[in-house]
C-alpha cells in the first residue's frame, strides 16, 4: 500500500506593534510579571476592548504578502473556553468572517515549486504565560501554576494553510518562508526560539490516489524547523504504522518531545471543544476599503519569492539567488546599489557573500566605508587587469578600513599592477635571454615551463606585473621569434 | 433649613447662597439615617470620600471655578459601576470586597462635572432582575411600601431618589432596570440611545443591550444628569461620536403638532386596570394639548420578550465567565484549577445568575444556536425594521412603563417567567437601541406610583424629553412616600 | 411542551458545580423559560441581521501608542493568591 501524507500548518504570528491589540499596555517580552497589565487585558469587571489600527495594518499587509483576498467586513467573534490564562475566559477573535482569506504560497523543495494554499488569516488576541511549578503532572500539595498575563492581549495573526503540504520538507520550507516573509514585512519579530511565530501541524494520512482525508492529527510544541521536520516525519510513520497494523488513529492533539523524538498524546479532554462563537457585542464590524488595501500594499517591501526571481532575471544562478536573498539586508542592498553601478551580478555575488561577508564576520562589524559604487569599482580594478584577483582582496580590506577608493587604496598600498605592454617587453626580454634553457624546453613542447618564466617576470617587476599580460607577451615573444 | 429637593433646585440654592454642598450632602446623609433600615437603598455609603468631594465642591464655588449644574450635588451609583478604592461588588457574593483599581468612565465624569458620590446602591445580582430581592446582600424595598419591591434591577438607586435619600442617582437598563424601578417608586428613569453613555467600567450583564442612565425626581433633573454622564469615550469601541441631542432644549415647547403612537400589543391581559386607565387618559389628556394620537401595530413585539430571553442570557454567560477565582473576587479552593473555577462559580453566583448563566450557555452551545441565539437575532432585526417603520408615521410611542405597580416582596420570586414579564414593555426599546423613558403620572387606589412610558427613536431625546415634559406638567404628581420612621 | 436539556453537560461547558438537586431544579426551569423563548422561531421570513449596534457603528479604532499600565501592587491587591508578582492557580487537569 502506497500512503500519502497530507499536511497543514497553522501558524500564529505575534505581531511586533507598541502597544496591545485592545489596550494600550505596551508589548514588551522580558518584564518582570504582570507589570504591563491594565483592566482589559486582565479582564477586570466591566473593561472593554478597542482594537489597534497598527494591528489591522498588520494583518492586511500579511495576507497581501500570501496573495489572499482581504475580507471588505469582518468580525471579531468570541472564541468561549475556561483556563486560567485567558482572562475573560473568551478569546477576541474571528470565526467566519477573517480579515484574509483564500491566498497562497509557493513553496520550493528539490527544485519542485509547489502551490500552498491559504485558507485564511484572521486577528485575534494571545494569552498570558503558565508557568508549572512543584511536581510535573502529579496533583499535590506543592503543585500549582504562576500566572503572568504581561503577554495577554499581544496581536495574534493565525495563518492557517490548506492542506496541500505533502512531506515533512515541504512542511519546513512552508514554514520558512512564512517566516521569512513576515520578517520581511516587518510585522513580526518572527523568531520560532522566542515564541514570536509558532507553528502547529496538522497531520494525517491516506492511500495514495485517495481523494479523502483520513484521521486527522494535531502536532504542538515544534519549536524549531528542525523539529518541526523531525515531527512531521514521526507523526507519518506513525500514522502508516498505526494504521497498518490494523489499529485505528484516534483524532487527538499530541504533544512533540525533542529528547525523546516522538509525539505523545495529551490527556483527552472530556468530550471536544464547544467554543460556542458568537460575533462580539462589544466591538463593531471591520470596514477595510480598497483605497486604504492599495495604500498598505504600496508600502509592502520586496518579498523573498519576488527578489529570487528579480536576481534570476539579473543573471544569477538559482543557488546563488537563493544564497543573496537569505542574506543580511546590508549585503542585499550593496549587492542592488553596486549593479546600479554597472557591476555584473555574477561578480559582485561573489565579492559581498565571499570576502565582505567574512569580514563582517571576523571584525563583527558593518561595513559602512563600503558602496555599491566602491564594489562596482573594485570589480572594474580587476577585469581591466589593474589589480590582480589576489591584489584585490587587499584593496578591499583597504576600503573596509576606510582608506578611500578603491584605486586610491591600490595606489597607496602600491598593488598596482604593470599593464603597459611597452613597460613589460623589457623585462619579458631579459627574463627570456637568461633562462634559455628553459625556453628551450618550451618550445620542445612543456607548456607548463610557461608558469616559471612568468614568475621570474614577476619576480623582476617586484610582483607588480599583470601576470596575465605577462604570461601573453611571453607566449607572443617565442612563438614570434623562431 | 428647608433644602430643595431636585438637582436643578439645589444647583440654583447653591449659586444664591442658600446652601452649601455639605448641607446638601448633610441632607442626603439625615434621610438615609432614617430610612434606610427600612429601604435597604444602599449598599455601601461612603461618608467620608463623600465629605471631602462636597468640601471640595465648596471650595471651587468660592474661587469662582463652577463646573456646572451637577456641581456639589449628591448622587448615588448603582453598585454595577467600578468606583476606584470603593468596593463594588454587583450585589454578588462572588465580588464580595473587591476594590476596583479604576474609576467607570461616568464616575469620572460625574467627578469632573463636580458632584459627590454618596455611595453604592442595592440591585439584583449582577442587574439580573426585576425586583432587586436576587440581591446577596438582601432586597430594598419600596419607600411607597415598604412590604414591596422597589422594582429592579436599579431599585436601590430608585428607592433613594423617591426617599430623597439621593437627588438623583445612575442606574443601568438592559431590559427595563431604570425605568421600572423608576414606574414602581414614582421617579423619572431613562435609558438613553444606545451608544450615547459609555460602558467603560460598567460590569457587564448584556453588552450590546446595556445602557447607564438617570433616575430623578423630575424630568429637567434628568435632562441635566445624562448630559453630565453622555459623550464619545474612546475606550467603548460602541461609544457614539456625536453629533449628540440636547434634551433640554424643547422641554417647555408643549405637544401641539407631535403625533404619539399607542402601541397595541402593549396592552390587555396581565395589565392592571388602574395602570391601563391612568395611561389611557394621559393620551387623551395629550390630544387635547394638540398631539395626533393613533394606534399603531408592532407585531414583533409579541416575540421581544422570548428574543430577549435568548440575547441577554447568551450574552451574559460570556461575559460572567470572567468570574473564576482567578485574578480578583471570591475563590472556593479546589484540588485543579477546573475544580476551583466551578465551587467558585457555583457558590459564587445567585440561582438567579445561575439560570440565566446556563440558559444562555445553551442558547449558544452546538446544535442549539441556530434555532435559539441566532434566530433570536433575526427575531431583533425584525423589531428594528418594525421600529424604524412606525416612527416614520409617529414621533414618539407611548405604553405603561410597567403592566403593574410594585407587587409584593416575595411575590414573584418563585416563577422566573411571571418575574419576566414586568420586563414586556420596556424590553424592545433595548432591542431596537432606541432611548426611553418613564415619567410617573399617579398613583393607584392602594396609593402605588404608575409609570407612563415615552420612547423616541434613535438620538430622538429632545423630542422624548419633549413629551416627557408635558406628560409631567399635565400630571402634576408632586406626591412623596412617606416612610414609616423606626426608632433607631 | 418544556425543552429537555442535557444540564450536566450545560453545567459543565459553564463551569458551574451544582449538587444533584439543584442540577434538576434548574433543568426543569430552564426548561419551561426555553419553551416560552422558542417563539423566536415563529418569525417568518428571513430579515438580514446587520451589526448589533443599533446605530451602525463601524471600523473604531484606536492609535498604537502605549498608555500607563496599572501598579502591580494594587493589582495584587485582589488576587485570591500570589507570589512573587505572580497569581497563583492550583494545576490545570487539561494541557
Amino acid at each position: 500500500m502506497s500512503w500519502e501524507a497530507v499536511i497543514g500548518i497553522e501558524t500564529h504570528v505575534e505581531l511586533s506593534t507598541r502597544s496591545k491589540m485592545f489596550c494600550g499596555c505596551v508589548v514588551d517580552f522580558g518584564a518582570a510579571p504582570n507589570t504591563n497589565v491594565c483592566p482589559v487585558c486582565l479582564g477586570l469587571p466591566g473593561a472593554l476592548p478597542v482594537p489597534n489600527r497598527k494591528a489591522i495594518e498588520g494583518i492586511i499587509a500579511i495576507g497581501l504578502a500570501l496573495n489572499c483576498e482581504i475580507t471588505e467586513r469582518s468580525v471579531f467573534h468570541r472564541k468561549n473556553y475556561f483556563y486560567a490564562d485567558l482572562p475573560k475566559n473568551y478569546q477576541i477573535s474571528q470565526y467566519d468572517v477573517p480579515v484574509c482569506h483564500d491566498g497562497h504560497l509557493d513553496v520550493e523543495v528539490d527544485g519542485q515549486t509547489r502551490r500552498v494554499g491559504i485558507e485564511r488569516a484572521h486577528m485575534e488576541e494571545d494569552t498570558g504565560k503558565s508557568t508549572h511549578v512543584g511536581d510535573g503532572g502529579r496533583i499535590d500539595a506543592a503543585s500549582a501554576t504562576l500566572l503572568d498575563f504581561n503577554r495577554s492581549g499581544v496581536p495574534l495573526v493565525e495563518v492557517v494553510s490548506r492542506p496541500d503540504i505533502r512531506s515533512a520538507a515541504e512542511a519546513r520550507v512552508y514554514a520558512q518562508e512564512l517566516r521569512a516573509i513576515v520578517a520581511e514585512l516587518g510585522v513580526s519579530d518572527a523568531r520560532l526560539e522566542e515564541g514570536s511565530i509558532r507553528f502547529d501541524a496538522n497531520v494525517s494520512i491516506r492511500p495514495e490516489g485517495s481523494e479523502e482525508l483520513g484521521t486527522k492529527v494535531e502536532i504542538k510544541n515544534m519549536n524549531s524547523f528542525r523539529s518541526l521536520e523531525r515531527a512531521i516525519e514521526f507523526e507519518i510513520a506513525r500514522q502508516i504504522a498505526a494504521v497498518e497494523a490494523g489499529e485505528e488513529l484516534v483524532q487527538e492533539t499530541r504533544h512533540w518531545d525533542e529528547e525523546a523524538g516522538e509525539t505523545l498524546s495529551m490527556r483527552t479532554k472530556e468530550g471536544s471543544s464547544d467554543y460556542r462563537y458568537f460575533a462580539d457585542p462589544d466591538l463593531v464590524p471591520l470596514v477595510v476599503p480598497a483605497d486604504w488595501v492599495e495604500e498598505i500594499r504600496s508600502t509592502l517591501p520586496e518579498l523573498p519569492e519576488q527578489r529570487r526571481k528579480r536576481y534570476a532575471g539579473l543573471g544569477l544562478d538559482p543557488k546563488s539567488a537563493e544564497i543573496l536573498s537569505a542574506s543580511s539586508p546590508v549585503i542585499r542592498g550593496l549587492f542592488d546599489d553596486a549593479l546600479d553601478a554597472g557591476a555584473p551580478a555574477p561578480a559582485a555575488f561573489n565579492w559581498l557573500t565571499g570576502e565582505v561577508t567574512a569580514w563582517m564576520r571576523r571584525t563583527e562589524s558593518e561595513p559602512s566605508n563600503l558602496t555599491g559604487v566602491r564594489v562596482a569599482a573594485l570589480i572594474e580594478l580587476v577585469d581591466t587587469g589593474v589589480v590582480s584577483a589576489t591584489a584585490a582582496k587587499e584593496v578591499l580590506e583597504g576600503v573596509l578600513a576606510g582608506e578611500g577608493e578603491p584605486r586610491a587604496v591600490a595606489e597607496a598600498r602600491d598593488l598596482v599592477q604593470v599593464s603597459d605592454r611597452g613597460e613589460l617587453a623589457g623585462a619579458v626580454e631579459e627574463v627570456l635571454a637568461a633562462n634559455s634553457d628553459a625556453v628551450e624546453r618550451y618550445r620542445g613542447g612543456e607548456e607548463k615551463v610557461i608558469g616559471f618564466l612568468v614568475g621570474q617576470v614577476m619576480r623582476q617587476t617586484g610582483g607588480k606585473a599583470d601576470p596575465k599580460l605577462v604570461n601573453e607577451l611571453i607566449r607572443e615573444s617565442l612563438a614570434g621569434n623562431g | 433649613m428647608s433644602v430643595p429637593d431636585t438637582i436643578a433646585g439645589a444647583a440654583r440654592a447653591l449659586r444664591d447662597g442658600s446652601v452649601t454642598a455639605v448641607d446638601l450632602l448633610e441632607s442626603v446623609l439625615e434621610r438615609a439615617h432614617l430610612t434606610e433600615a427600612q429601604l435597604h437603598a444602599y449598599l455601601n455609603i461612603d461618608r467620608d470620600g463623600a465629605r471631602a468631594a462636597a468640601e471640595a465642591a465648596d471650595a471651587d464655588l468660592a474661587a469662582g471655578n463652577d463646573r456646572g449644574p451637577l456641581h456639589g450635588i449628591p448622587i448615588a451609583l448603582k453598585d454595577n459601576m467600578c468606583t476606584r478604592g470603593l468596593e463594588t461588588t454587583a450585589a454578588s457574593q462572588i465580588l464580595a470586597g473587591y476594590v476596583p483599581p479604576y474609576d467607570a468612565t461616568v464616575v469620572t465624569s460625574l467627578r469632573e462635572a463636580g458632584a459627590v458620590i454618596v455611595g453604592k446602591t442595592n440591585l439584583d445580582e449582577f442587574a439580573m432582575g426585576s425586583s432587586t430581592e436576587n440581591s446577596a446582600y438582601g432586597p430594598s424595598f419600596n419607600p411607597w411600601d415598604i412590604t414591596r419591591v422597589p422594582g429592579g434591577s436599579s431599585g436601590g438607586s430608585a428607592a433613594a431618589v423617591a426617599a430623597g435619600s439621593a437627588f438623583g442617582a445612575l442606574g443601568s437598563d438592559t431590559g427595563g432596570s431604570i425605568r421600572q424601578p423608576a414606574s414602581l417608586t414614582g421617579t423619572v428613569g431613562v435609558k438613553p440611545t444606545y451608544g450615547t453613555v459609555s460602558r467603560y467600567g460598567l460590569i457587564a450583564f448584556a453588552s450590546s443591550l446595556d445602557q447607564i442612565g438617570p433616575i430623578t425626581r423630575t424630568v429637567e433633573d434628568a435632562a441635566l444628569l445624562l448630559q453630565a454622564i453622555w459623550g464619545h469615550d474612546p475606550r467603548d469601541a460602541t461609544s457614539y461620536p456625536g453629533p449628540y441631542p440636547d434634551p433640554a432644549a424643547s422641554l417647555g415647547a408643549g405637544v401641539d403638532g407631535l403625533r404619539i403612537g399607542v402601541v397595541t400589543e402593549l396592552a390587555g391581559e396581565g395589565y392592571e386596570p388602574a395602570v391601563e386607565s391612568a395611561v389611557a387618559d394621559m393620551v387623551a389628556k395629550l390630544q387635547e394639548e394638540g398631539a395626533t394620537v393613533v394606534e399603531v401595530s408592532l407585531p414583533s413585539f409579541e416575540i421581544a420578550l422570548s428574543a430577549y430571553y435568548l440575547i441577554a442570557p447568551a450574552e451574559a454567560s460570556s461575559n460572567l465567565a470572567r468570574f473564576d477565582g482567578v485574578r480578583y473576587g471570591l475563590r472556593v479552593d479546589g484540588e485543579t484549577t477546573e475544580e476551583m473555577m466551578a465551587r467558585t462559580r457555583g457558590q459564587g453566583f445567585g440561582p438567579e445568575v445561575v439560570r440565566r448563566v446556563l440558559l444562555g450557555t445553551y442558547a449558544l452551545s452546538a446544535g442549539y444556536y441556530d434555532a435559539f441565539y441566532g434566530q433570536a437575532q433575526r427575531v431583533r432585526a425584525a423589531i428594528r425594521a418594525d421600529v424604524a417603520r412606525v416612527f416614520g408615521e409617529v414621533d414618539v410611542l407611548v405604553s405603561p412603563t410597567s403592566p403593574t405597580v410594585a407587587f409584593s416582596a416575595g411575590a414573584r420570586v418563585d416563577d422566573p417567567l411571571a418575574m419576566y414579564l414586568s420586563d414586556i414593555c420596556t424590553i424592545p426599546s433595548n432591542l431596537s437601541g432606541d432611548p426611553a423613558m418613564s415619567v410617573p403620572i399617579g398613583l393607584d387606589e392602594q396609593g402605588l406610583p404608575i409609570g407612563f412610558q415615552v420612547m423616541a427613536p434613535s438620538l430622538g431625546e429632545e423630542t422624548m424629553f419633549r413629551v416627557a415634559a408635558e406628560v409631567e406638567r399635565l400630571a402634576g404628581f408632586d406626591a412623596r412616600p412617606e416612610i414609616p420612621v423606626v426608632a433607631g | 411542551m418544556p425543552v429537555d436539556i442535557d444540564i450536566a453537560h450545560v453545567a459543565r461547558l459553564a463551569r458551574i458545580e451544582l449538587t444533584p438537586e439543584e442540577l434538576e431544579t434548574y433543568r426543569s426551569q430552564l426548561g419551561l423559560i426555553l419553551d416560552h423563548a422558542a417563539r423566536v422561531q415563529s418569525l417568518e421570513g428571513e430579515p438580514s441581521v446587520e451589526s448589533s449596534h443599533g446605530l451602525g457603528l463601524e471600523s473604531v479604532y484606536r492609535d498604537d501608542e502605549v498608555e500607563p499600565s496599572l501598579d502591580r501592587d494594587e493589582v495584587m491587591a485582589s488576587a485570591p493568591d500570589s507570589r512573587d508578582g505572580y497569581f497563583v492557580v492550583p494545576p490545570a487537569l487539561e494541557q
